[in-house]
């Protein structure tokens, strides 16, 4: 450890999309509820991300609803919903008593719900908006908002006119330009992109010749999407000025700093708490160490410094003939 | 490097629920099946209660990989030694890896998980109706029990007799124990009900406890119903966070005559018997 810095001198704080945030590490929705409260403090998140809420009451998909994947989860929960009163009435007082800003995840099947439903949870309590335009599981065939920066402008338009608050909006990486969709979500109108959510994906039962999932297909999620989606998320830093944040098989400080170094502005964690439940305070404590150990007084003097010299300019024609 | 200024800022804050690397003290097997893990662990650890379980981290065997941790309910816990056992029959994956573990080594345990049983300080015996590895999730209620001053009469099935376990368990704790088998065919519904109307009659039985079997589940339910008795079941299913964030372990209860959706590790794993749907 360097004798020049003290723990108390690292500055964690991070500025995303109108919140001042703690530190730059938060749960990724779906993956967060009251009972990691008995395993860490939630004061020491940068900020709680509630998990979807749709206006239409939802009993979520068949079983089996996850299948383990080398180094991943595959999952298919179908986003169960208990609807808005239910929310306002019994959830949303359990976070009143922390600090850190709630971040209240929505999703709906219309651009239209998307807009109700995010004026209906303006409300005091509420520090943020996640739009979740991404979900894979939502639509048929696994079609999302997202996919389209048409159909992400239109959503994400309507969400602004519909509330004042900070306005995140959660994108997909089944899409074959995401760069595209960020700045469409950015033209009209998002103060934050999250960048990603699970990969579309698929397993097969050998011994019954069905599929894994109740709902046949299912979201990739942990350390194996790590690399698609760090990707993703130095291509939407590049092209957009509202802040990234990265969501994508991050499990460690290490992780976090590669996100932040890719252009993410702060971090969302959320399988690795299924592993390990204090996931998100060790990534926070270990990103600390990490900024002693180097001297670097601000977590977010991190964010974009990946070195890219102009004669390493991405090319990613040869690998990808579609882009 | 622990940041000392939150370890300041949340000075009052405890777990009650903690991840920690646990000590193997015994590693032994029960018969072929089964095997019997004895694991050092902290305070939180070792205060769960009979029905809780833990999820654990298990090694990797060779030439196979999980990912997720597995669910196991606890078969027996020593507050005062800060001990923690289990009972598992090795089954897939993560068992496979659990069976490499050797005295000395460590596991990666989270818990205490869950709501356990309750035993209503009214109860003056109970019926214990377990199959297979349900015995193991049962066994803690012996214990349990005879603190309390509750005489437990124990039905304890498998498909043979050598297969049975946490025999000597209940009976070291007072349980009178009935054993019934597939190859002895006495397991069949049939039979435990006979059994069960037998302790009903000579008020054994004021309430059930049980897991491992949906036959004999609605065997129980039929004559708790018929009885006015009443009754906890330990279920399982698939499980991912273990914790209530995933939603990926729900069933179906009957509550009220309204089909009701919970999270078996979280609302569970222990439920009212008579909402249980088999």
């Amino acid at each position: 450890m360097s004798a020049l810095m003290t723990p108390e001198q690292v500055d964690m704080s991070v500025r995303v999309g109108g919140l001042m945030l703690r530190n730059p590490v938060m749960p990724a929705s779906g993956t967060f509820a009251e009972g990691l409260a008995q395993v860490f403090d939630f004061n020491r998140l940068g900020a709680l991300v509630t998990k979807t809420i749709t206006r239409e009451l939802r009993a979520g998909n068949p079983l089996p609803r996850v299948v383990e994947s080398p180094s991943g989860l595959i999952n298919a929960i179908g986003i169960p919903s208990k609807g808005v009163p239910y929310f306002i009435n019994d959830v949303l007082p359990l976070y009143a008593a922390y600090e850190a800003p709630l971040v209240v995840s929505i999703s709906a099947p219309t651009a239209e719900g998307f807009a109700s439903l995010a004026a209906e949870l303006s409300i005091p309590g509420v520090a943020a908006i996640e739009a979740n335009i991404s979900c894979p599981n939502i639509e048929e065939d696994g079609k999302a908002f997202a996919m389209s920066p048409q159909a992400t402008e239109n959503v994400t338009r309507q969400l602004r006119a519909a509330t004042g608050l900070p306005l995140w909006v959660k994108l997909t990486p089944n899409t074959g330009n995401i760069a595209d969709v960020a700045k469409a979500a950015e033209a009209s109108g998002a103060d934050a992109a999250v960048v990603a959510n699970t990969i579309l994906s698929m397993a097969i039962n050998l011994k019954t010749f069905r599929p894994s999932l109740g709902n046949v297909m299912g979201g990739l999620s942990g350390p194996a999407i790590k690399p698609i989606v760090l990707r993703q998320v130095f291509q939407c830093a590049r092209a957009i000025n509202i802040p990234v944040i990265g969501c994508g098989g991050i499990s460690t400080a290490a992780d976090a700093v590669e996100y932040l170094l890719a252009g993410a502005t702060a971090v969302q964690v959320g399988t690795a708490s299924f592993i390990q439940p204090a996931a998100m305070t060790t990534i926070i404590d270990d990103l600390k160490a990490f900024c002693i150990q180097r001297e670097i007084s601000r977590v977010s003097d991190l964010i974009g410094a990946v070195v890219v010299e102009e004669a390493d300019e991405v090319d990613v024609s040869w690998v990808d003939p579609v882009q | 490097m622990n940041s000392l200024d939150h370890v300041s800022r949340t000075a009052h804050w405890k777990p009650t629920i903690v991840a920690e690397r646990a000590l193997i003290v015994a590693h032994t097997a029960v018969n072929g099946e089964y095997r019997h893990l004895i694991v050092e662990c902290g305070d939180e650890a070792a205060s769960a209660l009979p029905g809780q379980f833990f999820q654990l981290l298990c090694p990797q065997p060779a030439g196979e990989q999980s990912f997720l941790r597995r669910p196991m309910s606890v078969y027996g816990v020593d507050p005062a030694r800060r001990r923690v056992e289990f009972l598992y029959k090795v089954a897939g994956v993560g068992t496979r890896g659990l069976d490499t573990l050797k005295v000395g080594d460590t596991l990666d345990l989270m818990g205490p998980l869950g709501v356990g049983f309750t035993l209503d300080p009214g109860l003056r015996n109970i019926a214990v109706v377990g199959r297979g590895a349900g015995l193991a999730t049962l066994a803690p209620l012996a214990g349990a029990c005879r603190a309390r001053g509750i005489g437990v009469t124990a039905i304890l099935s498998a498909r043979r007799p050598d297969l049975l376990m946490s025999i000597e368990l209940f009976e070291s704790h007072g349980a009178e124990v009935i054993t019934v088998t597939d190859s002895e065919q006495t397991s069949g519904p049939a039979n435990v009900e006979r059994i069960l109307r037998h302790l009903i009659s000579q008020d054994r039985c004021d309430a059930f406890f049980t897991c491992g079997s949906s036959r004999l589940l609605r065997v129980q339910q039929r004559l708790a119903h018929e009885f006015g008795l009443s009754g906890e079941i330990a279920m399982e299913q698939q499980m991912a966070c273990g914790i209530g964030l995933c939603h990926c372990c729900v069933r179906d209860f009957n509550v009220k005559g309204e089909i009701v959706s919970k999270r078996v590790c979280w609302d569970g794993p222990v439920f009212d018997m008579m909402q249980a749907l088999p």
